[in-house]
């Protein structure tokens, strides 16, 4: 099984040089800590960042420089400021080469549910909507069940859908998917995982061909 | 033509109950600190928000909330506020939420004579019942109209006597579109400059669409997550 730290560090080895990125909230920020050696990416902010560095020390904090969970950041040689027009302009256009997001279930055709859960508090879908509707390539980070055990990959979502068919890759604890015209097709098993355990963990469509092998780091 | 008030309770002038109003921000970073503050004092009920939140408890809308002087929100993600869940699980305050790029672009819009226009957002979410949908090039988008608002309130880093402002960093976020979208803006800056003292080369929005300023006083600017670094 995988840790939330080794879903991320998983995802990194899907960055290549000269990528825009934007990352969720939750694991998909911690991919940022293990942007392999020799590649750079820049990282894409909704609320109006291109080029977000890390954390600010206690003497670099700005309040008027957040990220778009709200948290302090700090800009890197390069960086760029634009309104929020801009910034979806950015993420419309298809310019953001990867987005990385978190999710309560996708299903076996790449739809994603995220943002709300019927009879709970609605807090909103955020950036999220937009994102999964034009992004070029989206990958999902998440746990492969929920916390009373049911599966989050499924063959129809029971959530309020956020958007359709924008799913290309799953990395969970277990597995590495990617979501074709077949289904979610198994690609990497979590060390000490077995397919039956990746099987009986995700309701949808699971398409299983030839010998899995393990996820390397 | 002296666009110049002297503070925040005079540049609200004229926003009555039940009237459609902006305010800039993205959580608590470059919000209206001031006039929000007017608002409640003045008691202005009924309103109408657009903005991408709703602030937190005791602070930024929060504050509008907390005085019940907001009717409906339409913001894109308002959590962080226990308030505000209370009254809309009551009932007394109705809630729109709209994608984040949405809302800009709605803003946008507003202000610029483009009464509507089509985003692949929301398609074949409930964000698009009742909303027309079109296909371009092989993909579904939906329409979505231009916001009415009556007045918009906005927060700059600096600005000059004739209306034009300069944001810093992401404190720019909704506040531009904003400025360009009320039948009213109203501008509120930390430093306010004669004509002439700001580059016009960087300047982010052009007087013609600011008609009140005021230099604001006491810029709480309260951090959401303080999250430090401990690199050397």
């Amino acid at each position: 099984m995988l840790t939330k730290e080794q879903i991320a560090q998983r995802i990194a080895q899907e960055l290549q040089d000269g990528y825009y990125v934007n990352l969720g909230i939750g694991i998909p920020t911690l991919v940022a800590n293990y942007v392999p050696t020799g590649i750079n990416v820049t990282l894409q902010s909704e609320n109006g960042l291109l080029g977000m560095g890390p954390f600010p020390t206690e003497d670099e904090i700005d309040a008027d420089l957040i990220n778009a969970g709200k948290q302090t950041v700090t800009t890197l040689a390069g960086s760029v400021f634009f309104d929020s027009a801009t910034s979806f302009a950015m993420i419309r256009s298809g310019r953001v080469d990867l987005t990385v997001l978190g999710a309560m279930e996708v299903n076996d055709k790449g739809d994603i549910a995220n943002w709300k859960i019927p009879g709970k508090m609605v807090k909103g879908m955020g950036g999220a909507m937009d994102l999964v509707a034009s992004a070029q390539n989206i990958i999902v980070a998440m746990q492969h069940t929920n916390r009373s055990g049911d599966s989050k990959l499924l063959s129809s979502l029971s959530l309020p859908v956020t958007g359709l068919g924008c799913v290309k890759k799953i990395v969970t604890n277990l597995c590495v998917i990617d979501i074709t015209s077949r289904g979610f097709e198994l690609k990497e098993l979590a060390p000490g995982v077995s397919v039956e355990d990746v099987q009986n963990a995700t309701e949808g469509k699971l398409v299983v061909e030839g010998v899995i092998p393990e996820i390397q780091f | 033509m002296n666009k110049v008030v002297k503070n925040a309770d005079e540049a609200i002038h004229g926003i009555q109950d039940g009237m459609t109003i902006m305010l800039g921000g993205f959580g608590l970073c470059g919000i209206p600190e001031n006039s929000i503050s007017s608002l409640v004092k003045a008691g202005i009920k009924d309103l109408t928000c657009i903005s991408n939140n709703a602030g937190v408890d005791d602070f930024g809308i929060g504050l509008m909330l907390q005085a019940k002087l907001v009717k409906k929100m339409i913001s894109s993600y308002v959590g962080e506020n226990a308030e505000f869940e209370r009254q809309l699980l009551s009932g007394e305050l109705e809630v729109e939420l709209l994608p984040q790029g949405t809302l800009a672009e709605r803003c946008r819009a507003a202000g610029s004579g483009i009464p509507a226009f089509y985003t692949p957002a929301g398609y074949g979410t409930e964000i698009a019942e009742g909303k027309e949908t079109r296909e371009f090039g092989g993909k579904q988008f939906i329409m979505e109209k231009a916001f009415e608002s009556d007045f918009a309130i906005v927060k700059a880093w600096k600005g000059d006597t004739d209306g034009n402002l300069i944001f810093k960093a992401t404190a720019r976020n909704f506040n531009p579109m904003m400025a360009m979208a009320g039948k009213i803006t109203i501008a509120e800056v930390e430093e306010l400059v004669e004509p002439g003292e700001l580059d016009p080369n960087f300047i982010h929005t052009p007087s013609i669409f600011v008609n009140r300023i005021f230099q604001g006083v006491d810029y709480e600017k309260r951090i959401e997550q303080r999250t430090i670094s401990n690199k050397q």
